[in-house]
């Protein structure tokens, strides 16, 4: 098992490294530097200018040294500029680099810094991060309990009616991404075209408290997307766990149907919608960015949108770091947890 | 001239609508009168689930065909403004309607003074025609690279299903703003990977013909003078532009494709392949241990043939079923790329942008934005419904 882990994390490694070079290639691609330059220095900036700029901050050296530094693995810059400063990477902001230290790159735990927020990445990675955590969280309390029982009632008697009727919803809010049910929502609940006004259509306050009032629609936005999945795999898992013999077995000896839902169906039936939940995570990262943005909540699904907007390749790097820690790490334990719920499988 | 009636509304957008009406009542009769001998599309007819997503799906092809190519269930030009129509709520009357202008805004005027009617039902037409195309380019990359990674199995498998999983590692929308602005479309690079996603429908029917007809070469070289010879030339049609970094045979550049377009059809093509890579995979994975491919293994065919020859057909009834969800979920992409104004230009009526420039002024007008996201909605909901229904007719039998 050990062993498992141990070779599953260096292929995690490996992914996020040969990703954040994607990512970083991409980035610094010369009219993305370009574009970059002018919204830094100024818009009016001829071709020559944003040469030196960029230049005098180590941008247009080879990339592989410059992914290197961005590591931590190779010396940080310093560089005499052509208008006479010298800059340094690791230099503090405003200072002229004495006792700065050589390296300073993710290794060193340092993210960068931020050119449109003006701050230290990993402290806004960090804040971003929890607000989005709080978003999920609730996503999840609403999303698998519904999507659970959602699947499990529709299971239990398959090709029932109340079946088909709860199999169509299933395939209706897989049907609808997250930018539309937003539209609808905040257009049905929070316009004053139809007058309810239940709800506010944006979650800005949220940020600060949270409310029923103000936090409501995002949250049901995203778990509506994830939930119909979710439900159908559920769904599938219990009818055939209902087919078994065993289920046969326990009828014959005359246990009550509720109690052969709950004793001994649920939990066999459980074990496919784990693996699916947990493989989800990477999934509601879409939505979030989505809903984020549509609701105007300030978290990780709008750095992204802002970072990338922007070329802010530092804060872009780490936020796909982040995501593709995220999505390794479900991964992962998606495998590990359906090794133990399921004694047939073993890792070796 | 008076504001028309919600019954009114509808009445009219249904008028309006007559020609896909027709088509739809004819596809209906015709399909279900020789529906037995229409194979799996027949059986589509039995059961009610396929027959309603098929419906649905339908009635936007049939819309998005009538109003781009034949100008008929459009009322207004969708990207004329015309002044006092702005925001205004369905069924006004057209200020200035001049004899031959429909004379009102039947779903209402957009914040541009647009018609929303005539927007959603012109968007339609980019949908039907890029969703579809784009995955079956999709599914020519991951049938291709699919089969033999699962035949083969070894380290051939696992160099591609590491860079399958690397590009499913990213998060969707992190890749498309890395691959759809505008700088980086400067650099050409939309345009290589074009160069190397759409070499893979040539080298699929290459390896398909070759490997079926090797033996006959008369008939080969025809069939593949033929077919190539067309595939080729829109291959080269597609991926040269004038004036851009790919300009290699521009004296048969057949014709030119809208950069912004063909950035936003090659990005989501990359992004639907690695899903179907792992479906065809697994599906090949399974197929290769079964006694009829030990036959022709025995038979001594060569190992081509008995991928595209004897799994990929005994693969295809999950494939169609993929294949119809998948487009619904390019159809969410696209939106999504809409959204977040990425690729289309910003006036061009597709859903996803519309139903951004809707969503700001939500709250006091929601006309604008509703219809496009319903839209989207009704043509998912089909396909996926047109899945479900396929998935339990194939499973009959």
């Amino acid at each position: 098992m050990l062993l498992f882990i141990l070779r599953r994390f260096a292929v995690m490694v490996f992914t996020a490294l040969c990703l954040t070079f994607i990512v970083f290639f991409m980035t610094n691609l010369y009219p993305n530097l370009e574009k970059l330059a002018k919204s830094e220095g100024n818009f009016r900036m001829d071709d020559a200018a944003v040469a030196s700029f960029l230049d005098n901050r180590g941008y247009l050296d080879p990339l592989p040294i410059k992914y290197g530094r961005w590591l931590g693995v190779l010396p940080g810059y310093v560089i005499e500029g052509s208008d006479g400063k010298t800059r340094g990477q690791c230099f503090e902001r405003g200072t002229d680099g004495t006792g700065a230290p050589r390296f300073c790159g993710v290794l060193q735990g340092n993210w960068g810094f931020s050119t449109v927020f003006k701050d230290d990445v990993g402290s806004i990675v960090a804040t971003r991060l929890s607000l989005t955590g709080v978003l999920m969280f609730w996503v999840m309390v609403i999303m698998i309990p519904t999507a659970l029982v959602l699947g499990v009632v529709a299971g239990m008697r398959e090709g029932s009616r109340t079946d088909r009727t709860l199999s169509t919803v299933a395939i209706t809010t897989t049907a609808t991404p997250e930018y539309v049910s937003g539209v609808i929502f905040i257009a049905v609940f929070s316009s004053s075209a139809f007058g309810l006004k239940w709800f506010k259509g944006s979650a800005a306050t949220a940020m600060e408290n949270p409310t029923f009032e103000n936090f409501f629609l995002p949250v049901v936005t995203i778990a509506l997307y994830g939930m119909g999945y979710i439900a159908r795999m559920t769904r599938a898992s219990m009818a055939e766990v209902m087919t078994a013999q065993y289920i046969r077995t326990a009828r014959l000896k005359g246990v009550s149907f509720g109690n052969i839902v709950m004793k001994h169906a649920l939990r066999n039936a459980l074990i496919a919608p784990f693996t699916v939940i947990m493989l989800q995570f990477p999934w509601l990262l879409n939505g979030v960015v989505i809903v984020e943005t549509l609701f105007n909540y300030k978290g990780f699904g709008w750095v992204l949108v802002q970072a990338a907007g922007n070329n802010d390749i530092e804060l872009l790097l780490a936020v796909s770091v982040v995501s593709v820690v995220v999505v390794l790490v479900t991964q992962l334990i998606s495998d590990i947890g359906y090794v133990y719920l399921n004694p047939r499988i073993s890792v070796n | 001239m008076e504001l028309l009636s919600w019954g009114e509304i509808a009445i009219r957008s249904v008028t309006q609508l007559t020609p896909v009406w027709v088509a739809l009542i004819i596809t209906f009769f015709v399909s279900i009168r020789y529906k037995r001998s229409l194979g799996l599309y027949g059986k589509l007819f039995d059961s009610t689930v396929g027959m309603i997503g098929f419906a649905l799906v339908m009635f936007w092809v049939y819309t998005g065909v009538f109003s781009t190519m034949f100008e008929l269930v459009a009322t207004h030009d969708p990207l004329s403004q015309v002044s006092g129509m702005k925001n205004k709520v369905p069924g006004t009357p057209m200020r200035g309607a001049e004899a031959g202008d429909y004379p009102y805004y039947l779903w209402g005027g957009d914040n541009l003074a647009r018609d929303v009617f005539s927007r959603v039902m012109i968007g339609s037409g980019i949908v039907v025609l890029i969703a579809p195309l784009a995955t079956l380019f999709a599914f020519m990359v991951g049938i291709t690279l699919g089969l033999p990674a699962g035949y083969y199995g070894g380290r051939l498998d696992l160099v591609l299903s590491f860079l399958a999983n690397l590009i499913l590692a990213f998060p969707v929308i992190l890749l498309f703003y890395l691959l759809v602005t505008p700088e980086i479309r400067m650099t050409g690079m939309p345009q290589y990977m074009a160069v190397v996603l759409f070499s893979f429908p040539l080298i699929f029917f290459g390896v398909l013909i070759n490997s079926r007809y090797y033996i006959d070469p008369m008939k080969r070289n025809i069939l593949m003078v033929v077919i190539l010879g067309v595939l080729g030339w829109l291959y080269l049609s597609l991926i040269n532009e004038a004036n851009s970094k790919v300009t290699l045979f521009n004296a048969i550049d057949g014709f030119d494709v809208d950069a912004g377009l063909l950035t936003v059809f090659v990005s989501v093509v990359f992004v639907n392949s690695p899903t179907v890579f792992r479906i065809v995979r697994g599906l090949a994975m399974d197929i290769k241990t079964r006694d009829y491919v030990a036959a022709a293994q025995t038979r001594g065919e060569g190992t081509w043939y008995i991928m595209l020859w004897e799994i990929l057909p005994n693969a295809r009834g999950p494939l169609i079923v993929d294949f119809c969800l998948r487009i619904g979920y390019t159809t969410i992409l696209l939106g999504t790329l809409g959204f977040f104004g990425l690729g289309l230009e910003s006036e061009s009526p597709n859903w996803g942008a519309t139903i951004n420039e809707g969503r700001k002024l939500l709250s006091i007008y929601p006309h604008p934005a509703l219809p496009p996201a319903i839209a989207l909605l009704s043509l998912v909901l089909g396909l996926n419904l047109l899945a479900d229904g396929l998935r339990e007719e194939s499973l009959k039998d």
